[in-house]
């Protein structure tokens, strides 16, 4: 057994950040100077090739450092750093201040480690675009918000990263903006994301109310005695910033922004919509674990919905024929896997599963990148305007892409949860745990959706690489393997997907030996959290809710995936697809799945049509109509009692002598009598 | 009922006055209108004298100011007829409703 | 003592507009916008040495002065700021360079008199912020209005003279009534101390009976909530908007509406301390103030002309102003006055996009545009910084504004506060469509391929105004610590004097002349 603060016992040093200030700093001048060359030096690639990738290489190196000197002094307490102070008015104080831990450390390594990969990867991927330079402005403006939402030591910084995510996500779902589609998918980001906003935005204002405080370290440390455990103000609270975190992670009932997000350009729904933005989330019921502990109600709001997600995205991506879009709603479910472990208390196993699912669905999405690059540039050869996304156009891409489809394949192993791959260790942890924490619906749920997971993977590469290729004789001749700026950040991710799930081995499985450094590492940050719910009654039975060990549950699930996945193959192996021109949309129960459960219609429906039906009645009826009609009303009935006046000026000498005569004889009346 | 001078003069300019409004009233033709509203002007005037009689000289001075001013009035006036007539080929008031707004 | 330490800047930031507005009605019809520019420069130039002279930590009024003017009825040039009208005065003097400078190509007719009527504007807007005399309050007030009339009526759109008219009635309905106010405050005070003042000094210390402040404090608020506006006397602002000339909007948005919000907190609140918080009136203008938020941003998000929407996102603003102010904690009153500054820059700055935009193409009408940003890419640079301040976006002072007024108001009105909070949603509702109809989507039309992004004198128009949304989005400690002392001053003096208004006045006369006031007297 190692376990990782043995090792390290002798060090003692005080740890302090090395250049804090720089991991932020880097990628805002990378994003500014990008930003500026978009307007400078359009035409000149090579600058934003090296400062784009660089700037964020940069920033993952002081990560590193800085990991590396945790490491090494293992500090108990979070360091803090403090820049200015940002708002202070009142008994309010917030200072932009940063918080060094073990879990922002380890956020900062996963983004920082998979965006400099997807970084060098945009350089082959987005090579030809005309948008070169704002892409790599965007890209490293995200990763620097990014960083400010984990780093972030109190509520309203982590807000700052929470919507300036959304911002470049926004910015780059649209970024073919003159395609209106993607435009409008963008903006559907913006405003979901938005109502999740909302939700942080009050949980913060209650716990102000309640703690006068909105920094991180002084609202855990006062909460268990400030709050009553299972109180209202708590649960309302953290289900208040749990619809935020619906909206940001794309669960239900806010999921429907994330598949629509597939517009943007490839990497950049691997590195925001699957590896990094969208977990932050479950990065912050991680990081609030202690108000969530405190509520069983919202521990259990959470699970279930993180389980219900999972199932429900699942189902969908059975019937899809975009590649992205099968693997977006995969990214859904597997997030709802992330909240049911947070939400039945297992967050170590949350975010372990949040930094294999990085892993490897950054490297299934860069190879759906590559797959489409490769198709993009067959149909742009032969002027062909197919849809280089849809599996129905692809087929035998094996025989062409020999590299990607080997990645690929370790990819989907990984995320199916086959042994020894990265996926099979964190989401047998969550499985585990759901069962053993006594939550045995969502146990069923859980291991359902890990058998449903192998089933669309599978679906995904036997339609895209096996079989006949269906992308069009003249195009074919053109299909190739990407270049290697492009591979390579395939390999190294596929070697992360899997030796990543190396760092957390559990006893219970014969022969591997048991390995906690992840467990040890999050220790200190979800110790109070854990407390909380242990001494309220959280158990571990150890046996699954109908029986059996943990060792043996591992091996019952991954032997399903497996099953699944070689029934998969082999009912779909021979199977012929049209492509996709000359297909027709699948009916019935398929139809419904591949029409996502007609989701998107009933909002629209129920909710948008309605409200904007209101919002023009408010300006027509209300507006124009009440107040400005009883305005105007004023005004003309105003004018009538004028005009009925201006009726005795006729203008005649006779009429006006007859009024001065009828004026003096009146008087002359009341004077006389 | 004892009709000294005084009291006589006083009834003549009222019957004059009320000559006047109803020719003014009920009149068309701007110049007898006019000529109306001078017969008008002269019963004031008569009255006046009546009363400086019994009150002082200072009334007279008014009858004075009275005459000037009809005379300036009828130079306007007439002038105004004159253009009016010109334009119009006619005097009639009731053709007339220049004033209105 | 210093030029910046005296009455004296604040005298020349009065005088100079004045004298520049004059002297552009007899230069020539070319030199008049550079006369304009060169003096609104200056102002500007003479009034930012005060954002460091101004002494923080202290409430009292600065570079105070109060000279006699009409001595037999206590009327003087009493003139001074503290933090609240010294960033208001700022704001001021920020705006109108970027409005003159933006109307260079936009205004071709009558140059002379346009510039003159700006920078005449500009002294009345000035005036108002700094004076602390209540005839010289209100004859600024009412000066505002003349030259903001013939800026819609005669350089205005299609319908201006509609909107002129509407504009001036609305305004000037509610004036008159706060004009009978003031004299009635005036006569009181003559009654209690036998002095005839109109200095604000003295007219914040007199006791009112509960029952009279809410009438005075009805005409009082009547002519604000016009102004500012509050629903539902709103509907003026989108006609005034649409149809003044860019600059009409800009300073209409930047600074005019300040004016209401800036009397409620100056004047009304004070003077009638019982009243304004009164539950009865609290809850009255969250109310209005929740419905204008929500509702102006609804109204907002389905409107077909850029430049009305524009117009109903500030009724939204503004109504975020309002329940920060009437919210009464120290973070919502601040969070307000800093959202004061925010709205004139960004909605400022909005209307000048929209402006510029329209003397290229003619139109405001939303759907003509498309694919602007192929073409135009700084502009769209400029507009989606703009618009992301518009919404709130944290990083941008938009949201330091808002976060502040709803925190505070969280305290004290936590329903309300929620109510509020939706208001981030549909801020996105309405401005984004907006952002995707014009800057998006393919370049489908002649016009709009033709189109050339901004120039340089466009770019320099709009720099200031995108640097100070960042500015204050990330650092806006400066601003706030100079209206801290202002604030929790204020907010001391109307708790005490509310709880001290008398019920009824113990003096037999003054008693009388309530009654008489309330038309209460019998026999």
């Amino acid at each position: 057994m190692v376990s990782l603060p043995l090792l390290l016992q002798e060090a003692h040093a005080a740890y302090e950040p090395i250049l804090p200030a720089w991991i932020l700093l880097l990628p805002l001048i990378g994003a500014a100077v990008n930003g500026i060359g978009a307007f400078m030096w359009r035409g000149n690639k090579s600058i934003p090739s090296l400062v784009g990738p660089l700037a964020v290489i940069g920033a993952f190196v002081i990560v590193v450092l800085n990991f590396v000197a945790m490491l090494t002094a293992a500090p108990h307490d979070p360091a803090i750093v403090s820049m200015w102070t940002w708002m202070a008015a009142g008994s309010l104080s917030v200072g932009v201040d940063l918080q060094f831990d073990q879990l922002s450390i380890l956020m900062c390594l996963v983004v920082t480690g998979v965006s400099s990969v997807i970084h060098v990867y945009s350089v082959g991927y987005m090579g030809e675009d005309p948008g070169y330079s704002r892409y790599f402005a965007y890209l490293n403006l995200f990763v620097f918000f990014m960083l400010v939402l984990v780093l972030g030591a109190n509520f309203p910084i982590t807000f700052v990263g929470w919507e300036g995510v959304g911002l470049c996500s926004y910015l780059l779902i649209g970024f073919w903006y003159e395609n209106q589609d993607f435009a409008s998918a963008g903006k559907k980001a913006f405003v979901v994301n938005r109502i999740g906003d909302f939700g942080f935005l009050i949980g913060m204002f209650l716990i102000f109310v309640h703690f006068g405080t909105l920094s991180y370290t002084q609202v855990f440390a006062a909460a268990p005695a400030t709050l009553a455990y299972g109180g209202a103000v708590v649960t309302v609270i953290t289900l208040f910033l749990f619809l935020g975190c619906t909206g940001k992670s794309a669960q239900i009932p806010l999921y429907v922004w994330l598949p629509d997000a597939m517009a943007g350009p490839t990497p950049v729904s691997a590195l925001i919509h699957a590896a990094t933005m969208v977990t932050a989330g479950v990065y912050l019921v991680a990081r609030t674990s202690v108000l969530f502990a405190m509520s069983p109600v919202s521990q259990a709001v959470v699970a279930a919905v993180g389980a219900g997600t999972a199932l429900f995205a699942a189902t969908i991506a059975t019937q899809q024929y975009d590649i992205k879009k099968v693997l977006a709603y995969s990214t859904v479910s597997q997030l709802g896997y992330m909240f049911l472990a947070v939400g039945v208390g297992a967050y170590t196993a949350g975010v372990f599963h949040l930094m294999t699912h990085a892993f490897f669905k950054a490297l299934l999405f860069l190879g759906s990148g590559a797959v489409i690059h490769a198709m993009h540039h067959a149909y742009h050869e032969v002027h062909s305007h197919e849809d280089p996304n849809d599996m129905r156009n692809q087929g035998g891409l094996r025989r062409y892409m020999p590299i990607t489809f080997t990645t690929m394949w370790v990819g989907t192993l990984a995320i199916s949860g086959i042994i020894p791959f990265a996926g099979f260790f964190s989401k047998d942890e969550i499985i585990w745990y759901t069962g053993a924490y006594g939550y045995g619906i969502l146990w069923g749920v859980a291991l359902l959706t890990a058998m449903l997971t192998a089933g669309y993977m599978t679906r995904l590469m036997v339609m895209t690489f096996y079989g006949e290729n269906r992308t069009g004789e003249n195009a074919k001749s053109h299909l190739r393997e990407v270049p290697a700026v492009m591979w390579i950040p395939l390999a190294i991710l596929a070697v992360l997907s899997v030796i990543g799930g190396w760092v957390n081995i559990p006893d219970a499985l014969p022969v591997l030996p048991g390995v906690h450094a992840f467990h040890d590492w999050l220790h200190p940050i979800f110790a109070p959290a854990r407390g909380i719910l242990e001494s309220h009654g959280l158990n571990e039975a150890h046996a699954s809710p109908i029986g059996g060990g943990e060792a043996m549950w591992a091996g019952i699930s991954t032997v399903a995936a497996a099953v699944v996945i070689l029934l998969t193959f082999r009912a779909l192996i021979h199977r012929t697809w049209k492509p996709a021109a000359e297909s027709v949309d699948p009916t019935g129960l398929a139809g419904v799945l591949y029409n996502k459960w007609y989701v998107d219609e009933l909002y629209d429906r129920m909710v948008i049509l309605p409200l904007l039906a209101l919002w023009r009645g408010c300006w027509r009826i209300v507006d124009a109509g009440l107040i400005d009609g009883s305005i105007n009303g004023l005004a003309s009935s105003t004018r009538a009692v004028g005009w009925i006046g201006s009726l005795f000026q006729t203008g005649r000498v006779s009429t006006y002598m007859f009024y001065f005569v009828t004026g003096v004889l009146v008087i002359l009346a009341t004077f006389l009598f | 009922m004892n009709l000294d001078i005084e009291n006589a003069a006083l009834i003549l300019s009222a019957f004059l006055f009320a000559v006047g409004t109803a020719g003014v009233l009920v009149r068309r033709n701007a110049i007898i209108v006019f000529m109306c509203v001078e017969l008008m002007l002269n019963a004031v005037n008569l009255t006046l004298v009546v009363f400086s009689r019994s009150l002082g000289l200072e009334a007279q001075v008014l009858v004075f100011f009275v005459m000037a001013v009809a005379a300036a009035e009828a130079a306007v006036g007439l002038a105004i007829i004159i253009a009016i007539f010109r334009h119009y080929e006619g005097v009639d008031v009731d053709r007339f409703n220049l004033l209105r707004w | 003592m210093s030029f910046f330490e005296s009455h004296w800047v604040l005298t020349v930031l009065l005088l100079l507009p004045l004298a520049g507005g004059v002297a552009c009605l007899f230069a020539g019809e070319e030199d008049a916008k550079h006369v304009a520019l060169g003096t609104s420069v200056v102002a500007w130039l003479v009034s930012l040495p005060l954002f460091w002279t101004f002494q923080q930590g202290t409430a009292a009024l600065q570079n105070f002065v109060s000279i006699p003017w009409i001595g037999q009825w206590g009327i003087g040039y009493t003139v001074g700021i503290d933090g609240i009208s010294l960033l208001m005065v700022m704001l001021t003097t920020f705006i109108m360079p970027m409005a003159i400078l933006g109307s260079y190509s936009y205004i071709k007719r009558q140059q002379q008199s346009y510039y003159g009527m700006l920078l005449i504007l500009m002294s009345a807007m000035i005036g108002v912020f700094i004076a602390l005399d209540m005839f010289l309050f209100f004859l600024f007030w009412e000066l505002m209005l003349i030259p903001m009339y013939f800026l819609i009526g005669v350089w205005g759109g299609e319908r201006r003279i509609y909107a002129a008219i509407k504009f001036f009635l609305f305004t000037a309905v509610g004036s008159l009534l706060m004009l009978v106010a003031i004299v009635t405050l005036v006569y009181l005070y003559f009654r209690q101390f036998g002095v005839l003042t109109f200095a604000y000094n003295d007219l914040v210390q007199l006791p009112i009976t509960r029952s009279l402040q809410f009438w005075l404090f009805a005409a009082f608020a009547l002519a604000f909530a016009i102004k500012v506006p509050l629903f539902p006397f709103h509907t003026w602002l989108p006609d005034a908007h649409v149809e003044a000339p860019t600059a009409g909007s800009v300073i209409l948005a930047g600074v005019l509406l300040k004016m209401g919000t800036y009397g409620f907190l100056r004047f009304a609140m004070p003077f009638f301390s019982y009243a304004a918080t009164s539950d009865l009136v609290v809850n009255t203008i969250i109310v209005l103030s929740l419905i204008g938020i929500t509702y102006g941003a609804w109204v907002a998000a389905v409107q077909p002309d850029a430049k009305k929407l524009v117009a109903y996102t500030s009724v939204a603003h503004l109504g975020f102003v309002m329940l920060g102010l009437f919210a009464l904690t120290s973070e919502s009153v601040q969070g307000g006055i800093l959202q004061m500054v925010n709205h004139g820059i960004s909605t400022g700055a909005l209307f000048l996009l929209i402006g510029m935009l329209y003397e290229r193409r003619h139109t405001r009408m939303i759907e003509d545009f498309g694919g602007i940003a192929k073409v135009m890419p700084f502009f769209a640079f400029a507009f989606v910084v703009v618009a992301l301040s518009s919404i709130g976006l944290p990083g941008t002072n938009g949201f330091v504004g808002e976060f502040l007024i709803l925190i505070g108001t969280f305290k004290t009105h936590p329903v309300a506060a929620t109510i509020a909070a939706t208001g981030v949603i549909f801020a996105a509702a309405y401005m984004l469509p907006m952002v995707q109809r014009i800057l998006y989507g393919p370049v489908d039309s002649d016009e709009n391929r033709g189109l050339k992004d901004l120039s340089l004198r466009e770019r320099i128009v709009l720099l200031p105004a995108l640097v100070m949304i960042i500015v204050i989005g990330v650092y806006p400690g400066p601003f706030l610590a100079r209206t801290a002392p202002s604030v929790n001053a204020l907010l001391e003096q109307i708790e005490v004097r509310a709880v001290q208004a008398p019920v009824e006045p113990l003096d037999a006369d003054v008693r009388f002349d309530h009654m008489l006031i309330l038309g209460l007297h019998g026999d």
